[in-house]
């Protein structure tokens, strides 16, 4: 490996990869190629060829922005959006003389509006940074020249350092562990940040290397590590340890991987392998693909509606322009003498009029600009992130028992909440608790446990029967040992059962320490995280209680692909035994020939219990002769040392050819209870319009239990299983069950139209046995295929891609784990908090946004067109009618709080009456607050409040004098007066517009109107080079003029009447749903309505007191 | 309360200023009480039009000849290579004509002072800045200034230059501050120099008085009225149809999970 100079260090390099791939084809195949060709020279960082490589620091930095880049990126970012750069092209051209109005005035604006949105980016982007500043701080103790382990900055770390980590600190950056404080080299690893799993994960050393326990002896300590490039697969790695000439195998088991966490072990040594952007986590940290609301979408087509009203109004205008000018010079002789067009430029010339009316054109593309409302994106996600808040404060959805509040990880998509149509549904976790208890078992044939489930006494209520429920799940009755039938073969291997039952008990406790990931079956789990076990138990023979102990040989882990996992232990007697349990559909099939003849009983219990909500595992063992153990454990071992892609496919292989021809033992059911509230949500969301698909990984008769449980499926429905063609159209709601295997095929591209046709007629849909992938294809599917709004709610791993395909994803912050939370846009701790969520802050969500932009464009329509009419009798010259920085301070100052107020606190009912109406939720589905009728309707009430303002006070008070003094109404007056008008409606407006005032909407609305007489007195104070046509306009010319006022009243009036009318006559004679509720709210007393809300809160309290008591009872009683 | 409304005959000439004496003869009607404000009254006339909007200088009209930069006023900010003070089109096109009342052969006190506002006297037109050089060009477009008065004495000026909000307006042009009884004979003499011919505007004089209100003004009234009548029209019919089809109000019995949407 070594050559002269650096050309030859560059060839020697490749060369050893060559000699290295002939020698190991086969199984290190990978190292080396593309994909597999990281080299790290442990403790050798100064490595001249580790330097040749220049592996990437460990400095990390997850901010959008820097110093030098934030201005122009952010900007780049800012006019992304069409009307911003409409906005930014109108700015520039307001520079020259095409403008209509001052520069400055069309700038400030602008720069308000980019400045608030670039504001918050930067304060954002400035969090992450701190964060960064203090992960790139933190020290870590690693090995230096000197021999010493020094403390150094994480940034500082290098490929091939090495660090000693101790206890409770967080791993600087993907480590390759050597030794631990423990002798045989494992540590315990927490990975709470990764995916949220709270139990210890074991992680183990290579033999070779678990000797290194002193730091002295890591003065010598050189290797070489081949391993894979970067990559975010946080569950693989491959690689190979070349030390002391020899070779090793290198897998995730030695991996530790940055931002986990060192527990239960003193210290461990680690060379560096990955560091800053390229370890796992970092290369995890990409964005959830953003999701942009219907409304939202339908926003920029309302945008473009008015650009084209922009550009047909500017077209207009420059049409009349060219002709009057035109018109000035009539055979050499001057028409309009007084605007001298015979001596003028290109903008005003008669003999150029074409040119004069394209640049007016221009000019009237800026001066109708105000129909585009430049404040109305910032204002929308002003008001959105103040919506998140709310919801994450909300304490109706804050869960107690575990501290959760719900989190709005996207305020994108909050209105998109109120729109739902189709509810798509994990079971376990979601529906259910995922706390799994033992409630049944079937050994050799014969069922204990006599609890009634939940779904049992759900079903027997619907069925009207009125047995007792004295009995909870928890008493299982394990009958005597006597009454367990003897059969001949299975006398040796009862004991082993007992064991299995005995130890599964004494693990349902286990599972609460969650010191496994799985659901918990059986003495498999305490194997896993000990070499051995010993169990105390009853020896059938002699009826004496003994010990015995069992010493774990290997574990087959479980996956979902193979859906059972398997143990090899050896007892006392050296017998070697293989432990195994799985989902009945595959374990069955592994059974032995010669099947002992409780097969099919155990067959019926598997059914009765899933029928009955239950999972059920099914246990099956074998024994093992020495001589087949040792030739398959050299194969195991081989397949699981590989360095290659496909290791997980031939350690499969492997286990596969050792897990069969099992003998049954019987099987388990554990029951998963429903969560608190569930099948009320359920009904709720039923009521409100929302479709419920529930799509589960359990077996068709749980599946369809549960559906009946949590009330998807009414007890009325037909079964229909999997049969495609149906008969549609009959009176009877249909519930549709169909499971994974025929999903695949309803899936297919020839199939998933007529599949979704009859899915969507259905009442309710329910998909079991269904893979993740299924669960996101479906979720497409419906996306796609009907156009509606989808929402997913999921909680674990195996959701992530549904929760990322659908409108909105919902996760479900529980047991199993973070993943789904974290890639979800809205968490929530328990599944009946969705209630909330969608019927309350949903559908006040939906009505904000949908007013608040129904009203932008409402008042910068009425404002706009005011603009328009009097260009209509100022020859379509392009003179504004409003001094400049009226029209700029329009969005800005004038108008804007009062929106903000109502995009964030307006509310049509209470959040009780929106529970108790969940038909109000319709309003979204429907979408009817957001039609284009409503949209265009506030549009023509924008035109004709523009039109209403501009004729009532030019035919008020043109030609007379408005003042005792007999002056007159100048250009100045006449603006003043249009624009007091076009505050006071557009605020008014709001006023009769919102249903819900505190006094921030009042302070808002009339503070708002205050403000612009409060900004004429200012402006109009300044001096007039400035201030021009505003100069004391108001404290001289209008505030002493009755009429003035008068006039500004009755106009208001007059605007608002044709509104009021409408509305009217809408709720007399076609309410809505809302309007039906808040009459029915009005007319019923007002202090029922208080104590039926007192009522209701004092009942959750009680409630939860009782629920507390219980719970410590039960504490005490333990 | 009172006003009174009359035509003068439109007078038609060219470019080329020829003045032309007239008089017309106005009978009041009714008892007219002092102030009388004397009106002229433009049709046609765009001086909200932005070319000529835009054409002054604010800062030559507060620092006279110290103020260089004239470019807004073009073409009329310099004449002869000397700078016009007032300058830009709105000045150049200052309103001439003029006129006197008699009642009988007695020439009635016209006040011309305090006809423009206080705040455009004091602060828009400065008492150092004297007209200069103005009306000097080739085309002459309206009156002449007394180069001798300084622009914030000169009121109609002043008046002029206050933009009008609309192609028809008037402007004022003096007071008569004496009571005009009923059955009055006015003679009034004009001085008709302004150009309104070329664009087919048309000229009025107007006397009037006002009120607390300002001017006699229909407008409001019956815009106000004819609304209010229509509304009570709509809640008439909105009874009718209320009492043809009750419906029960709040009632949410109805509301119904599977029920369809209505349009709008």
């Amino acid at each position: 490996m070594t050559g002269p100079g650096r050309k030859g260090i560059r060839f020697s390099r490749l060369y050893s990869f060559s000699c290295f791939k002939s020698s190991f084809r086969d199984e290190h195949g990978q190292i080396g190629q593309k994909g597999y060709s990281r080299v790290v020279y442990c403790n050798d960082p100064d490595n001249p060829e580790q330097l040749v490589l220049r592996y990437r620091s460990n400095y990390v930095s997850t901010t959008k922005y820097n110093a030098f880049n934030f201005i122009p990126k952010s900007l780049f970012e800012q006019f992304r959006r069409v009307a911003n750069i409409y906005f930014l092209v109108v700015a520039c051209v307001s520079f020259s003389p095409l403008a209509p109005y001052t520069a400055s005035s069309i700038l400030a604006p602008l720069i308000v509006v980019i400045g608030a949105t670039m504001g918050k980016e930067a304060v954002e982007d400035w969090r992450r940074r701190k964060q960064d500043i203090e992960a790139n701080n933190r020290k870590v103790q690693a090995y230096d020249r000197n021999h010493n382990f020094q403390d150094t900055r994480w940034k500082k770390l290098r490929v091939g350092d090495l660090v000693k980590v101790y206890k409770d600190e967080y791993f600087p950056a993907d480590l390759l562990l050597l030794s631990s404080s423990y002798e045989d080299g494992i540590c315990y690893v927490e990975t709470t940040n990764l995916d949220g799993e709270t139990n210890l994960k074991v992680k183990h050393a290579l033999d070779v290397t678990s000797s290194l326990q002193e730091e002295n002896s890591f003065q010598h300590f050189k290797a070489i590590i081949k391993c894979e490039d970067p990559n975010e697969d946080l569950y693989t790695f491959v690689g190979t340890l070349y030390y002391d000439g020899q070779q090793y195998p290198l897998s995730l088991q030695q991996l530790l991987v940055r931002d986990s966490k060192l527990r239960n072990t003193e210290y461990v040594y680690g060379v560096v392998v990955f560091t800053g952007h390229e370890t796992k986590v970092m290369q995890n940290a990409t964005d959830p693909p953003s999701k942009r609301s219907k409304i939202e979408r339908k926003m920029d087509k309302i945008i473009y509606l008015l650009f084209s009203m922009l550009i047909l109004v500017s077209f207009v205008g420059s049409f009349f322009f060219g002709i009057t000018t035109k018109n000035d010079i009539v055979d050499g002789k001057l028409k309009r003498w007084y605007l001298r067009p015979d001596r003028t430029t290109v903008f005003y010339d008669p003999k150029r009029s074409a040119l004069a009316a394209f640049f007016h054109f221009l000019t009237g593309l800026m001066l109708y600009g105000y129909l585009i409302p430049i404040s109305l994106y910032v204002s929308i996600e002003i008001v959105k992130v103040l919506q998140s808040i709310f919801i994450n404060q909300d304490q109706d959805m804050y869960y107690e028992e575990m501290d959760k509040p719900a989190h709005a990880r996207t305020s994108n998509l909050n209105e998109e909440l109120g729109q739902v149509d189709t509810l798509l549904s994990d079971k376990t976790g979601t529906l259910t608790c995922n706390s799994m208890d033992f409630v049944k078992c079937s050994i050799a044939g014969v069922a204990y446990g006599r609890g009634m489930t939940e779904v049992e006494r759900a079903l027997a209520k619907r069925k009207g029967d009125a047995s007792d429920f004295g009995i909870t799940s928890s008493d299982i009755q394990m009958s005597g040992d006597d009454s367990v039938p003897s059969g001949n073969q299975l006398k040796p291997f009862l004991r082993s059962i007992k064991k299995l039952v005995k130890s599964h008990m004494k693990l349902s406790h286990l599972m609460k320490l969650r010191l496994s990931f799985l659901q918990g079956n059986l003495a498999l789990n305490s194997l896993k995280t000990q070499t051995s076990i010993s169990l105390h138990e009853l020896d059938h023979m002699s009826g004496r209680k003994i010990d015995r102990s069992y010493t774990l040989l290997h574990i087959l882990e479980f996956s979902s692909a193979r859906k059972r996992m398997s143990v090899i232990v050896k007892n006392d007697e050296n017998q070697l035994l293989l432990l195994c349990k799985g989902a009945d559909s595959v374990m069955f099939e592994r059974l032995s020939e010669d099947v002992p003849d409780f097969v099919s009983t155990t067959m019926d219990h598997i059914k009765r219990y899933a029928e009955a909500g239950l999972r059920t595992l099914v246990a099956a063992y074998r024994e093992l002769s020495e001589e087949e153990f040792k030739s398959w454990e050299e194969e195991f071992l081989e397949a699981q040392t590989s360095v290659s892609a496909d290791r997980d496919a031939l350690v499969d292989a492997a286990a596969d050819k050792i897990e069969r021809d099992l003998i049954l033992l019987g099987a388990t059911a554990v029951e998963d209870k429903l969560q608190k509230g569930v099948p009320e949500c359920i009904d709720k969301l039923a009521n409100a319009g929302i479709k419920v698909w529930v799509i589960t990984g359990d077996k068709m008769e749980t599946a369809i239990n549960i559906g009946l449980q949590v009330q998807a499926l009414q007890i009325k429905s037909k079964k229909e299983k999997h049969q495609l063609s149906s008969s549609e159209g009959s009176s009877v709601s249909f519930g549709l069950i169909i499971d994974g295997k025929s999903l695949s095929f309803a899936l297919s591209k020839n199939l998933e139209n007529s599949f979704l046709d009859l899915a969507i007629n259905c009442a309710s849909v329910i998909c079991c046995r269904s893979t993740p992938k299924q669960k996101a294809l479906v979720t497409r599917l419906v996306k796609k295929g009907t156009g509606r709004t989808t929402l997913a709610i999921g909680d674990g791993a195996n959701d992530v891609g549904m929760l990322q395909e659908a409108d909105i994803g919902v996760g479900i912050s529980g047991v199993e784990g973070m993943q789904a939370a974290m890639s979800s846009d809205f968490a929530i701790a328990q599944f009946r908090f969705l209630e909330r969520l969608l019927l309350v802050h949903g559908h006040w969500c939906y009505r904000r946004i949908a007013l608040m932009i129904c009203y932008f464009f409402y008042k910068n329509i009425a404002f706009g067109f005011t603009l328009f009419w009097f260009e209509t009798h100022a020859s379509f010259s392009g003179q504004p009618a409003y001094n400049d920085w009226y029209m700029s301070f329009y969005n800005v100052f004038f108008t804007s709080l009062p929106v903000i107020a109502l995009g964030v606190f307006d509310q049509d009912v209470s959040a009780r009456l929106c529970l108790k109406y969940p038909m109000l939720y319709l309003e979204g589905v429907h979408d009817i607050l957001f039609s284009w009728p409503r949209i265009l309707g506030w549009m023509l009430n924008g035109i004709l409040s523009s039109m209403i303002i501009f004729f009532f006070t030019t035919s008020s008070v043109i030609h007379q004098a408005f003042r005792q003094d007999g002056q007159v109404l100048d250009f100045e007056v006449l603006g003043v007066m249009m624009y007091t008008c076009v505050v006071w409606t557009v605020n008014c407006q709001m006023a009769i517009s919102i249903n819900y005032f505190t006094w921030i909407q009042h302070f808002f609305i009339w503070g708002s109107i205050a403000f612009w007489y409060a900004f004429l007195v200012m402006y109009g104070a300044i001096s007039p080079i400035i201030s021009t046509t505003a100069y004391q306009v108001l404290v001289e010319a209008c505030a002493p003029s009755p009429f003035y006022w008068l006039a500004t009243l009755l106009i208001v009036v007059s605007t608002l009447l044709p509104y009021f009318m409408y509305r009217a006559f809408q709720t007399e004679f076609n309410p809505m749903i809302h309007d039906i509720i808040q009459r029915r709210r009005l007319e019923s007393s007002e202090e029922e309505e208080a104590s039926v809300e007192l009522f209701f809160q004092h009942k959750e309290k009680i409630a939860s007191v009782k629920e507390k008591l219980r719970e410590q009872e039960t504490l005490l009683s333990k | 309360m009172l006003m009174d409304f009359w035509k003068v005959t439109d007078i038609n000439h060219g470019m080329i200023l020829i003045t032309l004496i007239c008089t017309s003869v106005i009978h009041i009607p009714k008892l007219m009480k002092a102030p009388i404000f004397i009106y002229y009254q433009l049709d046609n006339y765009y001086q909200n039009h932005r070319r000529y909007v835009k054409s002054r200088s604010d800062r030559q009209l507060l620092h006279g000849l110290k103020h260089h930069d004239l470019s807004s006023c073009a073409p009329e900010d310099f004449n002869h290579g000397l700078p016009v003070v007032p300058c830009g089109l709105i000045a150049w096109s200052l309103f001439n004509d003029t006129y006197s009342f008699f009642r009988g052969i007695d020439e009635m006190k016209v006040n011309r002072k305090n006809i423009a506002w206080k705040s455009d006297r004091d602060h828009k037109f400065d008492k150092q800045v004297y007209p200069f050089n103005f009306q000097n060009g080739t085309l002459s477009g309206g009156a002449h200034l007394d180069p001798k008065i300084p622009l914030s004495d000169q009121e109609d000026l002043i008046v002029w230059m206050r933009t009008s909000a609309l192609p028809t307006f008037r402007k004022l042009y003096g007071r008569i501050e004496e009571d005009l009884d009923a059955d009055d004979i006015i003679t009034v003499k004009l001085l008709n120099n302004y150009n309104t011919y070329s664009f087919t505007g048309s000229k009025k004089l107007v006397l009037s008085t006002s009120s607390w209100l300002g001017g006699h003004n229909n407008f409001l009234g019956m815009a106000c009225i004819s609304v209010g009548v229509s509304f009570i029209f709509v809640a008439f019919v909105f009874m009718l149809i209320h009492v043809k089809n009750p419906r029960p109000y709040g009632d949410t019995t109805n509301l119904s999970w599977n029920w369809k949407p209505m349009s709008g």
